[in-house]
């Protein structure tokens, strides 16, 4: 087989047109949420020639990663991780703090954040780890030591007070259930989730005697069919009582003891618990900019709300914002569709491939990608509370834009190689 | 091997279609259903308010630092029209071609400078100009004022105390993590500096709709998001203005410096550096050329702050400190006699001594500043059988200095203090590379000299030290901050020397004897006990420096002064009285009659001139 001219006649083109297309939208809207009248537009030192010259890097990493053998992504996958994991912990230790978050390695003029690297990294050894031969994600140990292998990055990403990063770990866990891992766990993770929240909003007294009412139908429920039914009498009361408990003091306990007092006023906001000016001023600002935009928004360049630096963290964590308010409803949701189509090509991809080290990596990647796409969109339009991530490809940031591009890169390079693979 | 969970794909691509629907929903209430949300599309403008600094107070609770209002001039070109050029430029005492040159910049850098917006024609105008063109302002379209404060200083002294404000620039902007903008401004030194965060306030913000020209036409949503600015917090310090004037006053002509503290509680009473220059020089439009010209005087040198930058020897305003460190040890006892006969003999070297009756004890030693009497005090340091060898001896003494807070910074709540140098054994080893040194080496440390220097401000907190009996306080500035509990505790904390009370207040007999029949006949205050030292500090490049440390009462003493008065030869003839009158002006209140001819003495001298002249004709 004559590798270099298969390579471009079977590397994916639709991805690779898709991501430039994104990256060409973030460098526009990059220049545009920076855009100042009379400034020089080739000046070295404004934000979108920075991006740039990232671009120009990050090209450069996906060549090498092309020119690699495509075993190496395999093979590496542990030493890999393993080099990471030390990398967090190196940057816990001797990292500035930038932003109250200790995740930044500072060399000189160029700093890099080790935990965008981390996911590709820990995409890698789930890939690896859930391709070995003794492993079966319906039993505990296997369970067990697939979660310890997000767990461990997410933890060090955590110590850092990288909070944002921390949740897009936890993304992991659609890798996992595509590869069997029982459905209870997201199940209950949701069920906890809908008790927190309906806690937080309803007050315990009333989720309590919600909680009371549907056992109550359930006790109903299952004494009339009790021949038929295998639950056990036991397990309802059971999950009941826990319930209770979580619902009563559980939940007073999460919130205010294990959140820091500006993550707490974030997520009272979201709710509708709190309009202290502070606390909301970034998401208000986000949608005033977004809503003003209107149907077909106000032109690029045009944004008086972006031009006026009204919403802060414009060029990086709500950089949505400025297309939303230049581009409209059609510009924005036409942008939305764009990167759905990326996540859908590439779970499309993954689902091509017969070896499944290549199909997990396709996953780890795109959960993480959906994560960040979640959580970034979701805030800047006030369905989530802040929490400062960035929107993959278009947000302003060196390491974020490399990290994306060297995962899309190897996954490309990975499907290329499709049919020698048989692993 | 078979994909059993296959079927778990679609259940994830819903998941993203999901989201993906989900947000799309809320984006067309957000930008299509949400009509609040579009009337928000006009044009929507940002103004930052400036709070007022904070004012500075001394410790009487009088205005040392004020705010005055000074204005910028704005033009809108698109409004110029028919005037009367000549007229206007009387009023505000500019040239005519400065008129036209501004002019001619606003209209043709067009890409920078707006034909419809107010543009800055002229900054900083003062009240008194501004009052004369206002009532003419009518007959001049397109001009308007825009006023601002900027700082006012009253007393037109303390300027090294004080310090200035400033435009920031790129370092401290960098610095501030965002926080200053180009065009603001800054405490550029002193206590303006130091205490920047507290004086600056809080800077606040104000969103408004502008129409079509930027003109502010109402706040925008009711001022839901504005902020109003904080006011800097008022500061007092802990100077007496007045006292402060009058050592002003007193060194007019001389170079040299007075630091006067109170001894209990550490607090600056009075900061004099000199020569000096007016505060107000470093405002309004002639701020640039004047700081210039202060930093090219290179024969005042009026920026350098001499209390903290200033290394001197100190000469035998030491003796004290020796003596006591050399008892404390056991190297002497304090009744040691000495036979002094016009001067010191060690290995060769020969240490002069002047006339004067034979010394008993310790207390006439330091009242008849005998030089004999203290390099013997030291060689039995050194050569004391109690130490390893030189080398541990002289570490112990170095240590005592430390303990005094000579060779260290002390802590002053100002930027660019100097530490001094207090040699130890690695000193001299380094300097004597591979030779010994021994006790004759370095014998005229005893008496102030050789290697070791010191601050004036080190050398007042020195005696600070000894008034208060051996604990003290960080020298500094700040009493009170408005709005904050206290100071910080750095400055509330007692430290103590390892030389115990009875020791230190032993020697106060010899201290005051120096006044009442020694070196310092001068110092005297009738009805004040004073305890006080001459000295001359050596000067290899002139006429050696007069140095005079003092404090009074003898019981409770409520200050402790250095002054310095460089190239003016012994202490007891210039610095002395110049110590005396700040004591007796700062205990009394007033100079009693029968002194006014010290006054007058003092006020005559000048050692600058003089100094000038000489180095004329030497050339």
């Amino acid at each position: 087989m004559k590798r270099r001219e298969n390579l471009m006649a079977y590397l994916d083109w639709l991805s690779i047109w898709l991501y430039l297309l994104l990256v060409a939208i973030g460098l526009a809207t990059i220049y545009a949420v920076n855009f100042d009248d009379g400034q020089y537009f080739f000046d070295g030192s404004l934000p979108h020639m920075r991006q740039l010259v990232w671009v120009g890097i990050s090209v450069f990493a996906a060549a090498v990663v092309m020119i690699l053998d495509y075993k190496f992504f395999s093979a590496m996958a542990w030493p890999f991780y393993a080099f990471m994991l030390l990398l967090l912990l190196l940057t816990f230790a001797i990292a500035p703090t930038i932003n109250g978050a200790r995740s930044w390695l500072v060399f000189g003029p160029v700093s890099l954040q080790p935990a965008e690297f981390a996911k590709i990294a820990t995409s890698l050894a789930l890939a690896r780890y859930l391709t070995s031969v003794d492993v079966n994600l319906s039993q505990l140990r296997s369970q067990l030591i697939a979660m310890a292998l997000i767990a461990l990055p997410m933890g060090l990403v955590v110590m850092q007070r990288d909070i944002g990063t921390a949740l897009v770990f936890t993304g992991f866990f659609l890798v996992l259930y595509r590869e069997g891992f029982p459905a209870t766990v997201p199940v209950i993770a949701f069920y906890v989730g809908l008790l927190f929240v309906s806690t937080l909003l309803f007050g315990p007294v009333t989720v309590s005697l919600a909680i009371t009412a549907v056992l109550a139908f359930f006790m109903v429920f299952i004494i009339r069919n009790w021949k038929r039914l295998k639950i056990r009498f036991l397990e309802i009361i059971l999950i009941y009582l826990l319930s209770f408990t979580f619902v009563n003091f559980g939940v007073d306990m999460l919130f205010y003891k294990a959140l820091q007092p500006h993550q707490q006023s974030r997520i009272n906001v979201l709710l509708g618990r709190e309009v202290e000016r502070g606390a909301n001023y970034n998401v208000e600002q986000a949608k005033i900019a977004i809503g003003s935009g209107g149907v077909l928004g106000k032109g690029y360049l045009k944004g008086t709300l972006t031009k006026g630096d009204f919403v802060p963290e414009q060029g990086t964590d709500f950089i949505f914002s400025g297309i939303g308010e230049e581009f409209g409803f059609v510009g924005s949701s036409l942008f939305l569709l764009l990167f759905m189509a990326l996540l859908l090509r590439i779970l499309w991809l993954a689902e091509r491939q017969r070896s499944s080290f290549t199909r997990i990596y396709a996953y780890g990647v795109a959960s993480v990608l959906f994560m960040h796409f979640l959580v970034n969109v979701g805030m800047a339009i006030g369905l989530l509370p802040v929490i400062g991530i960035p929107l993959p490809f278009i947000s302003y940031g060196g390491s974020s834009l490399l990290g994306f591009t060297i995962s899309l890169a190897i996954l490309l390079k990975l499907d290329a190689y499709r049919k020698l693979v048989l692993r | 091997m078979k994909d059993v969970f296959g079927n778990r794909k679609y259940v994830i691509r819903g998941m993203v279609i999901l989201v993906t629907l989900i947000f799309i929903v809320r984006l067309f209430s957000l930008q299509v259903l949400d009509s609040s949300l579009k009337s928000e599309a006009s044009d929507v403008g940002r103004k930052t308010l400036y709070p007022v600094r904070g004012l500075i107070y001394d410790r009487n609770g009088v205005l040392i630092v004020g705010n005055k209002p000074i204005y910028d001039l704005m033009l809108v070109q698109k409004q110029l029209g028919e005037m009367d050029t000549l007229a206007f430029c009387k009023y505000l005492g500019i040239s005519d071609s400065f008129f036209r040159a501004r002019l001619h910049v606003l209209s043709t850098r067009s890409w920078r400078y707006s034909k419809v917006r107010p543009e800055l024609f002229m900054s900083m105008i003062p009240e008194e100009r501004m009052a004369v063109l206002r009532e003419h302002l009518y007959e001049f379209p397109g001009f308007m004022p825009q006023v601002r404060l900027v700082r006012t200083y009253p007393y037109t002294a303390a300027a090294h105390v004080i310090g200035n404000v400033g435009e920031v620039n790129q370092k401290e902007m960098d610095a501030s993590n965002g926080y200053y903008r180009p065009g603001e401004y800054v405490g550029k030194d002193g206590i303006e500096k130091y205490y920047e965060p507290e004086l600056r306030g809080k800077k606040g913000v104000k969103y408004y709709y502008k129409d079509n020209l930027g003109r502010d036409i109402g706040p925008y949503r009711n001022g839901a998001f504005d902020t109003l600015p904080e006011p800097g917090r008022n500061i007092e310090i802990s100077l007496d203005i007045f006292l402060q004037v009058y050592g002003e006053k007193l060194m007019k002509n001389k170079r040299g410096s007075i630091v006067a503290i109170e001894p209990g509680s550490g607090e600056i009473l009075a900061f004099v550096s000199s020569p000096s220059y007016d505060p107000n020089m470093l405002v309004g439009r002639q701020r640039g050329n004047n700081f210039r010209a202060l930093l090219h005087d290179s024969i005042n040198k009026p920026l350098i702050n001499r209390p903290l930058r200033a290394l001197y020897p100190p000469g035998s305003t030491f003796k004290p400190l020796m003596g006591l460190i050399a008892w404390n040890e056991g190297a002497i006892r304090p009744g040691m006699g000495y036979p002094c006969a016009g001067a010191y003999h060690i290995s060769g070297i020969r240490i002069g001594c002047h006339h004067h009756p034979r010394i008993h004890n310790l207390n006439e030693g330091i009242q008849r500043s005998c030089n004999s009497y203290f390099c013997e005090s030291l060689r039995l340091l050194l050569e004391n059988d109690k130490f390893e060898d030189e080398s541990d001896a002289l570490d112990t003494w170095s240590g005592y200095l430390r303990a005094f807070n000579l060779g260290r910074k002390t802590g002053i709540d100002l930027y660019g203090e100097l530490s001094g140098n207090v040699p130890d054994s690695k000193y001299y080893d380094r300097l004597y590379k591979g030779w010994r040194w021994k006790a004759a080496t370095v014998i005229s440390l005893a008496i102030g000299q050789g290697e070791l220097t010191v601050t004036p401000i080190q050398l007042a907190n020195l005696y600070a030290i000894l008034a208060n009996g051996g604990k003290y306080r960080m020298p500094h500035l700040v009493r009170s901050i408005a709005g904050q509990d206290t100071i910080h505790r750095k400055y509330t904390r007692y430290r103590t020397v390892p030389i115990p009370e009875d020791k230190i207040k032993w020697i106060y007999e010899g201290m005051e004897n120096v006044i009442r029949d020694g070196t310092a006949g001068l110092a005297r205050i009738p009805g004040i006990s004073v305890c006080g030292k001459t000295g001359t500090a050596e000067n290899p490049h002139g006429a050696d420096h007069s140095i005079f440390t003092a404090f009074a009462p003898r019981e409770n003493p409520r200050i402790a002064i250095a002054v310095v008065v460089e190239n003016s030869g012994f202490g007891g003839t210039w610095a002395a009285p110049i110590a005396s009158l700040m004591m007796e002006y700062y205990l009394k209140g007033e100079i009693a009659p029968e002194r006014k001819w010290l006054e007058d003495y003092i006020l005559k001298a000048d050692f600058i001139d003089e100094d000038n002249e000489a180095a004329e004709s030497g050339q």
